[in-house]
């Protein structure tokens, strides 16, 4: 199920920025095609600075990003999809006309776009909101018109910025769930950022962990639990066990030091 | 909700209604003579066998206001945009642009007096004033846009047309119609003031140049009469931009959205 090509691959990147932070020092990451990754760390480890780069919304200070799977095509970076950590929704436009933007942008077929609007509306479970305001939806809403935004354009990659991280605990499940049941049934690859380890290992097939300041990889955890993961996966003792691994790999990669 | 909206109307109605009474009251009481103090049924009476004269003379300065707010309006959305597109062309016009503000417009109305015929010279002084209200709001609007949402939309490869039209335009909507709001009723106050400045030249013929004429003459009521046409002009300005601006913002921004509660 794994195809054994990385859809995108960072050798040796490093990030300094101008107040002179090192961001990332020497980040070494292959992401393979379809995959489910999480990018796991505390804050200040350089792991949304990692997915800026990768989108090509940040330029790497030294290494390089490799888009091996596309070398034929040159569709590399075109086909992202990003999801911040806020909603970044347009307040003055309908659920619809924000979730239509990256095809609008793109000067789409009206038609095709309303269709990939209403599909991808659908999929979140959002049908009827179409013509609301965000202003009137609720947060976890406001967070899944972003997600349906970034899914529009049925990227083959999707950057995921501790989209969750803001939301209370039941609505955070329950995207969860979602979240896992649109990549089983869309297929993309996810790269997900958080600091939260039981989230990671809910959704993960395998974790990054990463260390602070600089930011480079620590060590990678693979989870081996089959899907459908549901919340019987969320209450057996395998996920508990594995919790208290990464948990364990997480307190030790503080405690690293460069 | 619903008493709270109908006290806001009636408690100022009210006011305005004893306000007048004690105004009839003391002027009858002490025997005011109206060269000093007319009654207010005096002034109604001015209003109306003046009207001709008033209304005439209201249209006149309405219009140079409206004018000048119109070409305010459009100068400062335009010069905010330019400003934006170009940081150099801001950082070398931007405090000319403050010049031209904290200049008092009632100081630089008898210079444009000498230089323009009185009709671009009143023009101009609507203008002055209005100008840059448009102008530094339009700007404040422009640069205070989600970064996130420039971040997406450079993603998507979106164009500097694009970004302009479709982010930073919508974005900057409240507070450019904040600008308007303020600049329609500045550019009456800079009509008043370079007719009131022009006023001794008597070509004028504007509401301005009326009541200065009538304060010659001692036509007081008269005087009093041209001033409530000022005032009423200017809230009528003021209540039509703020509708336009409800009607524009009313579906999204948090300062039309009424709070439940």
């Amino acid at each position: 199920m794994v195809a054994a090509i990385p859809i995108v691959s960072l050798r040796d990147v490093g990030k300094v920025f101008d107040s002179g932070t090192v961001a990332l020092d020497s980040l070494d990451l292959d992401v393979r095609e379809g995959e489910f990754v999480s990018l796991l760390g505390p804050s200040g480890c350089g792991k949304s600075t990692a997915l800026r780069i990768i989108a090509g919304l940040s330029a790497p200070t030294s290494g390089a990003i490799e888009w091996p799977a596309d070398r034929a095509s040159n569709a590399a970076t075109g086909n992202i999809g990003f999801v911040f950590q806020e909603p970044t929704l347009m307040p003055w436009a309908s659920v619809a006309a924000n979730v239509e933007l990256p095809l609008s942008l793109a000067h789409a077929q009206p038609m095709e776009a309303r269709r990939a609007v209403e599909s991808v509306l659908d999929h979140v479970g959002l049908a009827d909101f179409a013509a609301s305001y965000p202003r009137e939806l609720s947060g976890g809403m406001k967070m899944r018109v972003s997600i349906a935004r970034a899914l529009v354009t049925e990227p083959r990659l999707l950057l995921m910025d501790e989209p969750f991280a803001a939301l209370d605990e039941i609505t955070r499940f329950k995207l969860n769930n979602e979240i896992l049941s649109l990549w089983q049934a869309l297929r993309q690859t996810v790269i997900f950022v958080t600091h939260s380890v039981f989230e990671s290992v809910f959704l993960s097939q395998r974790i990054v962990v990463m260390t602070p300041r600089p930011g480079r990889v620590f060590a990678e955890v693979p989870i081996d639990a089959p899907y459908p993961r549901d919340e019987r996966f969320r209450t057996s003792a395998e996920y508990a066990g594995y919790c208290r691994k990464v948990g364990d790999v997480l307190a030790a990669a503080m405690e690293a030091r460069p | 909700m619903r008493a709270h909206s109908v006290v806001r109307v009636v408690l100022p109605v009210l006011l305005l209604a004893l306000a007048v009474v004690a105004w009839d009251a003391a002027v009858r009481a002490f025997a005011i003579p109206p060269y000093i103090l007319p009654g207010p049924g005096l002034v109604m009476g001015s209003l109306v066998d003046d009207s001709g004269l008033l209304f005439g003379s209201l249209l006149v300065t309405l219009t140079l206001a409206l004018e000048g707010f119109a070409l305010a309006a459009i100068g400062g959305v335009f010069w905010a945009i330019v400003f934006n597109q170009w940081r150099l062309v801001e950082y070398s016009f931007y405090p000319y642009a403050v010049v031209l503000q904290v200049t008092p417009v009632v100081a630089i109305a008898p210079l444009l007096l000498i230089y323009l015929p009185q009709h671009l010279a009143v023009l101009a002084c609507a203008w002055i004033v209005a100008f840059f209200p448009v102008l530094a709001n339009t700007t404040l609007g422009l640069r205070s846009v989600d970064h996130n949402l420039v971040a997406l939309f450079e993603l998507y490869k979106a164009s500097r047309w694009q970004v302009l039209t479709r982010l930073k335009l919508p974005a900057a909507l409240p507070q450019m119609l904040t600008g308007l709001r303020i600049a329609g009723g500045l550019s009456l106050i800079g009509a008043v003031v370079a007719e009131i400045a022009a006023g001794s030249a008597g070509a004028g013929s504007g509401l301005a140049y009326r009541i200065a004429e009538s304060g010659y003459r001692l036509n007081i009521p008269r005087m009093f009469a041209a001033l409530l046409l000022l005032s009423l002009a200017g809230v009528a300005i003021f209540g039509l931009l703020s509708a336009v601006s409800h009607l524009v913002l009313r579906r999204w921004h948090e300062s039309e959205v009424g709070q439940e509660s």
